[in-house]
């Protein structure tokens, strides 16, 4: 009955870089956006995180 | 601001009636869709609460998913998200009338959902039981969000999207790319429709969409109400902005590739598998770092967590997302899957997410919401708490009991004697044995039921004592139009300004851990194992398997033996991928309730089904099986045969051209001879009875393989 898993797997021509493939795709991609991150300027994060917080516009 | 800077200042208004109408709605369909999951809970202890056609566990057990999930999660995000949005944008809604639509367009759905599932109306697909003008109607409701949500951020004042909205977005476009890809469906008449996908194909599909709507509809969302209302409720700014950010990318790429680990050991190929375990274990990353920066978000104000309902519902929410999501991954290896899938572990964790994680942040936010929406105090604090209380005593309650009686028969499938023999090679002992765990479970739902209510009360009272805002003022400088961009300005930066873009973005990353998954699954269609004794049903087999759907057998029946010793003694030879070409849709099921039934066919006589049917307890003693004399007396309908055959030629499913003009007789023929059989055991049966067909279906189930070269010439002569 291996036999036909087995077919699957080859029958699908380079099937073995499949997962090979989406190790790097999410490692180029985490990588890429930890270190856009890290660099980020300071300030605009402060300003950023502080968004929810000003008092939105609203008439007191 | 100062008076000279008026004139540059925009005046408008933020629509509360929209999010008091969606808490509302929530609240309402919270309390009954955790009633009917009470009803569900109860008939596994007591099966005579099994007590109509329309109320078997079969039945309820989606209408309580389905209005869990989309009615009262949903709603719920609704409300935070239409509340959040336009104060994170500094507008009103783009458009009150879409506002509007989508409410409504959403209630009516839900209402749809209620008058369709109690009658049989499904597709069996999990989470996604609707038919198909449902579904049809869920993708328009889902383009008005959409539309009014684009809209508002197009025209908002706030030049930057505050990471809340990345998930709002996120959850956007990839709930509507899971939902039309699942949702591929021929129809066969107004009710009724065939999955497009077959066996393993369906199976990658429907759990790629699975696990997706628990990642994008009931995890994105509220991340993103939790990065807006817990530096809200404690007044101080998220942990590290930074995190989030990376939290964001990382999250929403991963968390599309897990969709596999739900269908471990199964004929899945195993490269796909191994791919969903992989990113499954990745996956704690983002989710903790998630979690981490919403907690430490209270970094100097856990004092205030003592003193306020709101951020004690917030941390308990958060940390059952940090328990749900440390869990989640180790359920997706493989050794602990082999433990877990199937049981009622499986349930236990659902439940942590769901009563845990999507309810508690609810439940804080709707105490927030209200008291600031009504320029008024919570109406009673004594009874928040005690909500608060009464609700985790209710989860501890549902999940520990669930948790245990998962261990226990998990254990007592597998376990064999000295003599090499099925230690309890009755799987209803492994039924009755958890029956003190499923009543524990009913109370633990009770509670939490309770403390539900008891909100609703808190939350009236409160909204009597003050004045509504229907339209709270404000005002905000216009967004000049400046597109220059400054050189080496951070990328992220240039994103938060462009939704659209974001949106692309978003797209593609989710989209190449589908694409990935599923390009190499689809090719195998060409090339599958065909193995050339399995032959489609037919007509009778087919009308049977209807049935099956209609009474949603697979809610607590599997038809998925995995390659273990302890099943293919139990059951036997396990499931191949090619014995499911023909199945549209797949009924692999998730839980067993009861036993897996892909090898029930020819291991009882046609007359122990007719029994079995009309009181489980006729052939297997303290059985929590429903009856279904209603098979028994019910004339099977076939009206739609014909059509169902053509329908299932045009998704290649191989009938003969022409064999619809066959078809009613063939199915007579079939149908007389399992009556004339059945007379034998002095059972009077006449053969137009819905009963037959399911007799039909279960002794075909899983007998392909097994059958003899010559049998097989028989079959095609």
């Amino acid at each position: 009955m291996l036999k036909y898993i087995k077919q699957h797997l080859t029958s699908i021509s380079g099937i073995e870089i499949y997962p090979l493939i989406s190790f790097i795709i999410f490692f180029l991609f985490f990588v890429i956006a930890a270190w856009l991150v890290l660099k980020a300027d300071k300030e605009h994060i402060r300003k950023m995180s502080n968004l929810p917080l000003d008092n939105e516009g609203i008439i007191e | 601001m100062s008076s000279t800077m008026n004139d540059h200042l925009e005046r408008f208004s933020y629509d509360n009636i929209i999010v008091r109408n969606f808490i509302a709605a929530t609240v309402i369909f919270g309390v009954i869709g955790m009633l009917v999951g009470l009803t569900i809970a109860l008939q596994l202890v007591f099966p005579i609460l099994n007590f109509a056609d329309f109320a078997t566990f079969g039945r309820l057990r989606p209408l309580h998913t389905n209005a869990v999930i989309f009615a009262f999660a949903g709603n719920g995000i609704f409300a935070g998200m239409y509340y959040s949005f336009q104060r994170l944008c500094k507008t009103r809604m783009y458009s009150d009338t879409l506002s509007k639509i989508n409410f409504w367009g959403w209630q009516l759905i839900i209402l749809s959902a209620v008058a369709t599932l109690p009658l049989g109306i499904t597709t069996s697909k999990e989470y996604a039981e609707l038919e198909w003008p449902i579904d049809i109607a869920i993708t328009l409701i889902w383009v008005v969000f959409g539309w009014n949500m684009f809209g508002t951020i197009l025209k908002r004042r706030e030049k930057h999207l505050y990471v809340a909205i990345w998930f709002y977005i996120a959850t956007f476009v990839t709930v509507a790319v899971l939902h039309i890809v699942n949702s591929f469906e021929i129809p066969v008449s107004l009710f009724k429709s065939y999955s497009w996908y077959a066996g393993v194909q369906d199976a990658l599909v429907q759990w790629w969409y699975g696990h997706n709507a628990v990642a994008f509809f009931l995890t994105t969302p509220f991340l993103g109400l939790m990065y807006y209302f817990v530096p809200k409720a404690a007044n101080r700014p998220v942990y590290s902005y930074k995190l989030s950010i990376i939290h964001f990318w990382a999250l929403i790429f991963i968390y599309i590739w897990a969709g596999p680990h739900h269908l471990l050991y199964t004929s899945l190929p195993d490269w796909a598998q191994s791919l969903g375990v992989v990113f499954s274990i990745m996956v704690l990353a983002p989710s903790w770092g998630g979690m981490l920066n919403g907690l430490l978000t209270l970094r100097g104000a856990w004092d205030k967590v003592r003193e306020d309902p709101v951020l004690k519902f917030m941390v308990v929410a958060i940390t059952a997302y940090g328990m749900v999501t440390f869990e989640g991954p180790m359920l997706s290896l493989k050794n602990v899957n082999a433990i877990a899938h199937f049981t009622d572990w499986v349930v236990a964790h659902v439940h942590m997410g769901g009563l845990g994680w999507n309810g508690f942040l609810l439940f804080g936010i709707f105490y927030y919401l209200i008291p600031k929406m009504y320029d008024t105090k919570l109406y009673s604090l004594k009874l928040a708490n005690f909500h608060f209380w009464i609700g985790s005593m209710g989860i501890l309650f549902y999940a520990l009991p669930m948790y245990w009686a998962g261990f226990v028969q998990s254990a007592m499938w597998k376990e064999f004697t000295i003599d090499g023999v099925l230690a309890y090679p009755n799987f209803l002992e492994t039924v009755t044995q958890l029956k003190y765990m499923y009543f524990l479970r009913a109370v633990g739902g009770l509670l939490y039921i309770i403390g539900t209510i008891v909100m609703a009360y808190n939350l009236i009272k409160t909204a009597l004592a003050g004045k509504f805002i229907a339209n709270e003022a404000a005002e905000a400088h216009a967004l000049t139009q400046e597109n220059s961009v400054h050189s080496g300005e951070h990328w992220h930066r240039w994103i938060e300004r462009r939704p659209i873009q974001m949106l692309v973005f978003s797209l593609i990353v989710i989209l190449i851990g589908g694409l990935v998954e599923m390009i190499p699954t689809f090719l195998v269609k060409s090339n599958i194992p065909t193995i050339s004794s399995v032959k489609p049903y037919t007509p009778l087999e087919l009308e049977g398997r209807d049935l099956y759907i209609r009474e949603g057998c697979n809610n607590c029946h599997s038809q998925m033996v995995r390659p273990f010793r302890s099943e293919k003694v139990r059951y036997g030879e396990y499931s191949k991928a090619g014995e499911f070409v023909y199945d549209h849709p797949f009924l692999w099921g998730s839980k067993r309730t009861g036993p897996d039934l892909h090898r029930i066919g020819g291991k009882y006589p046609d007359s122990w089904h007719y029994n079995h049917m009309l009181d489980p307890e006729l052939t297997s003693a303290n059985s929590i099986m429903p009856a279904y004399a209603f098979l028994l007396e019910n004339k099977l309908d076939i009206s739609k045969t014909v059509n169902k055959i053509s329908a299932m030629r045009t998704i290649g499913v191989p009938y003969p051209e022409g064999y619809e003009a066959m078809a009613t007789n063939d199915l007579k023929k079939q149908a007389d001879a399992i009556a004339a059989n059945m007379l034998k055991d002095n059972i009077h049966v006449t053969s137009d009875k819905e009963i037959i067909a399911l007799i039909a279906y279960l002794q075909r189930l899983g007998t392909d393989i097994k059958a003899k070269p010559d049998t097989l010439i028989q079959k095609e002569q």
